[in-house]
Protein backbone atom coordinates (compact mmCIF):
# COMPACT_ATOMS: atom_id res chain seq x y z
CA UNK A 1 0.00 0.00 0.00
CA UNK A 2 2.46 2.23 1.16
CA UNK A 3 4.92 1.52 -1.77
CA UNK A 4 2.18 1.81 -3.95
CA UNK A 5 1.25 5.46 -3.01
CA UNK A 6 5.27 6.10 -2.93
CA UNK A 7 5.22 5.22 -6.38
CA UNK A 8 2.58 7.46 -7.73
CA UNK A 9 3.34 10.28 -5.90
CA UNK A 10 7.36 10.03 -6.78
CA UNK A 11 6.15 9.16 -10.51
CA UNK A 12 4.07 12.33 -10.22
CA UNK A 13 6.25 14.70 -8.81
CA UNK A 14 9.70 13.76 -10.97
CA UNK A 15 7.22 13.92 -14.27
CA UNK A 16 5.44 17.38 -12.93
CA UNK A 17 8.83 18.68 -12.62
CA UNK A 18 9.76 17.72 -15.49
CA UNK A 19 6.68 19.62 -17.32
CA UNK A 20 7.59 22.63 -15.30
CA UNK A 21 11.01 22.87 -16.67
CA UNK A 22 10.75 21.42 -20.49
CA UNK A 23 7.13 21.30 -21.41
CA UNK A 24 7.02 19.57 -25.38
CA UNK A 25 3.26 21.52 -25.88
CA UNK A 26 3.33 24.88 -24.50
CA UNK A 27 6.02 27.70 -23.83
CA UNK A 28 3.82 30.08 -21.82
CA UNK A 29 4.88 30.22 -17.85
CA UNK A 30 1.35 30.00 -16.84
CA UNK A 31 1.47 26.21 -17.66
CA UNK A 32 4.99 26.02 -15.99
CA UNK A 33 3.36 27.47 -13.20
CA UNK A 34 0.95 25.22 -13.09
CA UNK A 35 2.40 22.33 -13.17
CA UNK A 36 4.66 23.83 -10.22
CA UNK A 37 1.35 23.08 -8.19
CA UNK A 38 1.40 19.83 -9.29
CA UNK A 39 4.77 19.05 -8.07
CA UNK A 40 4.19 21.02 -4.28
CA UNK A 41 0.97 18.76 -3.82
CA UNK A 42 2.83 15.38 -4.47
CA UNK A 43 5.71 16.44 -2.74
CA UNK A 44 3.63 17.13 0.07
CA UNK A 45 1.86 13.75 -0.52
CA UNK A 46 5.57 12.19 0.23
CA UNK A 47 5.69 14.45 2.85
CA UNK A 48 2.23 12.63 4.38
CA UNK A 49 3.98 9.31 3.49
CA UNK A 50 7.09 10.33 5.82
CA UNK A 51 4.99 11.16 8.70
CA UNK A 52 5.51 14.76 8.40
CA UNK A 53 1.97 15.68 8.59
CA UNK A 54 2.03 19.74 9.80
CA UNK A 55 4.93 20.27 6.70
CA UNK A 56 2.81 18.63 4.89
CA UNK A 57 -0.49 20.87 5.31
CA UNK A 58 2.73 24.09 5.21
CA UNK A 59 3.38 23.16 2.03
CA UNK A 60 0.40 22.95 0.38
CA UNK A 61 -0.44 26.09 2.32
CA UNK A 62 2.75 28.36 1.43
CA UNK A 63 3.84 26.89 -1.74
CA UNK A 64 0.19 25.65 -3.27
CA UNK A 65 -1.07 28.47 -2.04
CA UNK A 66 0.89 32.05 -1.70
CA UNK A 67 3.70 31.29 -3.65
CA UNK A 68 1.71 30.61 -6.85
CA UNK A 69 -0.45 33.08 -6.49
CA UNK A 70 2.29 35.12 -6.04
CA UNK A 71 4.15 33.55 -9.65
CA UNK A 72 0.81 34.27 -11.31
CA UNK A 73 0.22 37.43 -9.93
CA UNK A 74 3.34 38.50 -11.65
CA UNK A 75 3.25 36.43 -14.73
CA UNK A 76 -0.17 38.09 -15.52
CA UNK A 77 1.24 41.48 -14.25
CA UNK A 78 4.27 41.31 -16.31
CA UNK A 79 1.57 40.64 -19.53
CA UNK A 80 4.13 37.73 -21.22
CA UNK A 81 4.16 38.03 -25.32
CA UNK A 82 5.49 35.32 -26.17
CA UNK A 83 8.43 36.87 -28.19
CA UNK A 84 9.61 36.30 -31.52
CA UNK A 85 10.66 32.14 -30.38
CA UNK A 86 14.50 32.26 -30.51
CA UNK A 87 16.29 29.28 -31.52
CA UNK A 88 17.53 26.98 -28.57
CA UNK A 89 21.11 26.89 -28.38
CA UNK A 90 21.51 23.37 -28.94
CA UNK A 91 25.08 23.31 -28.18
CA UNK A 92 24.01 24.81 -24.43
CA UNK A 93 21.50 22.49 -24.01
CA UNK A 94 23.57 19.08 -24.59
CA UNK A 95 25.55 20.68 -22.37
CA UNK A 96 23.16 20.99 -19.99
CA UNK A 97 21.70 17.82 -20.56
CA UNK A 98 25.12 15.95 -20.19
CA UNK A 99 26.50 18.04 -16.96
CA UNK A 100 23.19 17.49 -15.11
CA UNK A 101 22.71 13.91 -15.95
CA UNK A 102 26.51 13.20 -14.91
CA UNK A 103 25.81 15.09 -11.71
CA UNK A 104 22.68 12.98 -11.24
CA UNK A 105 24.33 9.83 -11.91
CA UNK A 106 26.92 10.56 -9.50
CA UNK A 107 24.53 11.41 -6.90
CA UNK A 108 22.42 8.25 -7.85
CA UNK A 109 26.03 5.91 -7.57
CA UNK A 110 27.10 7.31 -3.82
CA UNK A 111 23.61 6.71 -2.61
CA UNK A 112 24.06 3.13 -3.89
CA UNK A 113 27.28 2.66 -2.65
CA UNK A 114 25.96 4.05 0.88
CA UNK A 115 22.57 1.98 0.83
CA UNK A 116 23.28 -0.51 -1.27
CA UNK A 117 21.95 -3.85 -1.73
CA UNK A 118 23.75 -5.70 1.13
CA UNK A 119 23.06 -2.46 3.64
CA UNK A 120 19.58 -2.41 2.13
CA UNK A 121 18.54 -5.78 3.83
CA UNK A 122 19.47 -5.06 6.94
CA UNK A 123 17.93 -1.71 6.97
CA UNK A 124 14.05 -3.32 6.34
CA UNK A 125 15.26 -5.97 9.01
CA UNK A 126 15.71 -2.80 11.47
CA UNK A 127 12.66 -0.56 9.71
CA UNK A 128 10.39 -3.55 10.43
CA UNK A 129 11.52 -4.31 14.10
CA UNK A 130 10.93 -1.10 15.04
CA UNK A 131 7.84 0.44 12.68
CA UNK A 132 6.53 1.31 16.02
CA UNK A 133 9.44 3.78 17.21
CA UNK A 134 8.96 5.81 13.74
CA UNK A 135 9.67 9.86 13.60
CA UNK A 136 6.03 11.27 13.50
CA UNK A 137 6.36 15.10 13.02
CA UNK A 138 2.92 16.13 13.88
CA UNK A 139 1.94 19.39 14.54
CA UNK A 140 2.01 18.89 18.79
CA UNK A 141 5.51 16.88 18.23
CA UNK A 142 7.22 19.89 15.81
CA UNK A 143 5.56 22.80 17.84
CA UNK A 144 7.22 21.16 21.03
CA UNK A 145 10.85 20.10 18.98
CA UNK A 146 10.71 24.21 18.15
CA UNK A 147 9.86 26.08 21.39
CA UNK A 148 10.90 23.65 23.96
CA UNK A 149 14.26 22.20 25.98
CA UNK A 150 17.77 23.46 25.91
CA UNK A 151 17.81 22.77 22.44
CA UNK A 152 14.80 24.58 21.19
CA UNK A 153 14.68 26.54 17.65
CA UNK A 154 13.38 29.96 19.95
CA UNK A 155 15.98 32.48 18.53
CA UNK A 156 16.04 31.07 14.83
CA UNK A 157 12.08 31.56 14.90
CA UNK A 158 12.30 35.29 16.00
CA UNK A 159 15.07 35.77 13.60
CA UNK A 160 12.96 34.35 10.76
CA UNK A 161 10.06 36.95 11.73
CA UNK A 162 12.51 39.95 11.32
CA UNK A 163 13.44 38.40 7.80
CA UNK A 164 10.13 38.16 6.78
CA UNK A 165 9.53 41.40 7.88
CA UNK A 166 12.53 42.73 6.47
CA UNK A 167 11.28 40.86 2.57
CA UNK A 168 8.16 42.53 3.01
CA UNK A 169 9.53 45.81 3.44
CA UNK A 170 12.04 45.37 0.47
CA UNK A 171 9.51 44.35 -1.64
CA UNK A 172 7.43 47.19 -1.49
CA UNK A 173 10.16 49.60 -1.61
CA UNK A 174 11.94 47.45 -4.79
CA UNK A 175 8.26 47.49 -6.36
CA UNK A 176 7.30 50.87 -6.00
CA UNK A 177 6.95 53.07 -9.28
CA UNK A 178 9.07 55.58 -8.73
CA UNK A 179 12.01 54.42 -6.70
CA UNK A 180 14.16 57.47 -5.28
CA UNK B 1 6.73 -2.74 0.78
CA UNK B 2 7.48 0.27 2.57
CA UNK B 3 9.99 2.59 0.84
CA UNK B 4 14.08 2.52 1.69
CA UNK B 5 15.55 5.78 2.49
CA UNK B 6 17.57 5.28 -0.85
CA UNK B 7 14.41 5.69 -2.61
CA UNK B 8 12.96 8.62 -1.03
CA UNK B 9 17.15 10.06 -1.70
CA UNK B 10 16.95 9.19 -5.73
CA UNK B 11 13.62 11.24 -5.91
CA UNK B 12 14.98 14.53 -4.47
CA UNK B 13 18.34 14.03 -6.45
CA UNK B 14 16.31 13.57 -9.60
CA UNK B 15 14.44 16.52 -8.87
CA UNK B 16 17.40 18.58 -8.11
CA UNK B 17 18.50 17.41 -11.68
CA UNK B 18 16.11 18.44 -13.47
CA UNK B 19 15.73 21.95 -11.35
CA UNK B 20 19.72 22.59 -12.19
CA UNK B 21 18.81 21.53 -15.72
CA UNK B 22 16.16 24.42 -15.80
CA UNK B 23 18.05 26.89 -14.44
CA UNK B 24 20.97 26.39 -17.11
CA UNK B 25 19.10 25.31 -19.93
CA UNK B 26 15.62 28.17 -19.65
CA UNK B 27 16.11 31.27 -20.88
CA UNK B 28 12.75 33.18 -19.61
CA UNK B 29 13.99 34.40 -16.31
CA UNK B 30 10.74 33.31 -14.29
CA UNK B 31 10.97 29.80 -15.19
CA UNK B 32 14.72 29.84 -13.87
CA UNK B 33 12.96 31.13 -10.79
CA UNK B 34 10.46 28.36 -10.77
CA UNK B 35 13.64 25.82 -11.26
CA UNK B 36 14.90 27.39 -8.19
CA UNK B 37 12.09 26.33 -6.35
CA UNK B 38 12.44 22.84 -7.50
CA UNK B 39 15.98 22.81 -6.20
CA UNK B 40 14.79 23.88 -2.91
CA UNK B 41 12.34 21.58 -2.67
CA UNK B 42 14.74 18.34 -3.39
CA UNK B 43 16.25 19.47 -0.81
CA UNK B 44 13.45 19.20 1.63
CA UNK B 45 12.32 15.90 0.48
CA UNK B 46 15.99 14.76 1.40
CA UNK B 47 16.14 16.27 5.00
CA UNK B 48 12.31 14.97 5.63
CA UNK B 49 13.19 11.44 4.11
CA UNK B 50 16.62 11.54 6.86
CA UNK B 51 14.65 12.35 9.75
CA UNK B 52 12.01 9.64 9.22
CA UNK B 53 14.88 7.45 9.23
CA UNK B 54 16.75 8.85 12.17
CA UNK B 55 17.25 6.47 15.09
CA UNK B 56 17.98 9.08 17.59
CA UNK B 57 15.00 9.85 19.29
CA UNK B 58 16.53 13.24 20.84
CA UNK B 59 17.27 14.59 17.62
CA UNK B 60 14.41 13.06 15.50
CA UNK B 61 12.36 15.94 14.56
CA UNK B 62 15.58 18.30 13.92
CA UNK B 63 15.30 17.39 9.53
CA UNK B 64 11.73 18.91 9.81
CA UNK B 65 12.39 21.83 11.93
CA UNK B 66 14.90 23.07 9.68
CA UNK B 67 12.62 22.03 6.59
CA UNK B 68 10.07 24.24 8.40
CA UNK B 69 12.75 27.01 8.30
CA UNK B 70 13.44 26.79 4.42
CA UNK B 71 10.14 26.77 3.49
CA UNK B 72 9.79 30.38 5.47
CA UNK B 73 12.86 32.03 3.97
CA UNK B 74 11.94 30.42 0.39
CA UNK B 75 8.90 32.14 0.73
CA UNK B 76 10.39 35.83 1.99
CA UNK B 77 13.07 34.61 -1.16
CA UNK B 78 10.28 34.78 -3.27
CA UNK B 79 8.69 37.75 -2.71
CA UNK B 80 11.61 39.51 -3.06
CA UNK B 81 12.94 37.97 -5.92
CA UNK B 82 9.83 38.59 -7.95
CA UNK B 83 9.50 42.29 -6.91
CA UNK B 84 13.35 42.21 -8.30
CA UNK B 85 12.05 40.89 -11.67
CA UNK B 86 9.01 43.37 -11.75
CA UNK B 87 11.66 45.96 -10.96
CA UNK B 88 13.52 45.24 -13.97
CA UNK B 89 10.90 44.25 -16.12
CA UNK B 90 9.90 48.12 -15.59
CA UNK B 91 13.54 49.43 -16.77
CA UNK B 92 13.94 46.34 -19.47
CA UNK B 93 10.63 45.47 -21.31
CA UNK B 94 11.97 41.71 -21.17
CA UNK B 95 12.31 39.00 -18.64
CA UNK B 96 14.79 36.42 -21.72
CA UNK B 97 18.31 36.06 -19.81
CA UNK B 98 19.91 36.68 -22.92
CA UNK B 99 18.79 40.12 -23.39
CA UNK B 100 19.81 40.58 -19.41
CA UNK B 101 23.37 39.84 -20.26
CA UNK B 102 24.90 43.60 -19.24
CA UNK B 103 23.89 44.91 -15.84
CA UNK B 104 23.93 48.11 -16.78
CA UNK B 105 20.41 49.55 -16.65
Amino acid sequence: MEGTLFNIFAGLTVLSALLVVANPFSRNPVTSAMFLVTTMISISGLFVLLGAYFLAAVQILVYAGAVMVLFLFVIMLLDLREAARRKLNLVSLAMGIMAVGALFLVYKSSIESTYGEASQQQEVAEDNAQVEAKVVGSTRALGQALFSGENGFILPFEIVSILLLVAMVGVILLSRKEPR
Amino acid sequence: MEPTLSQYLLVSGALFAIGLLGVIVRRNLLIIYMSLELMLNAANVALVAMSRFNEKAETALDGQVMVFFIITVAAAEVAVGLALIVALYRKRQTTDVADLATMKL
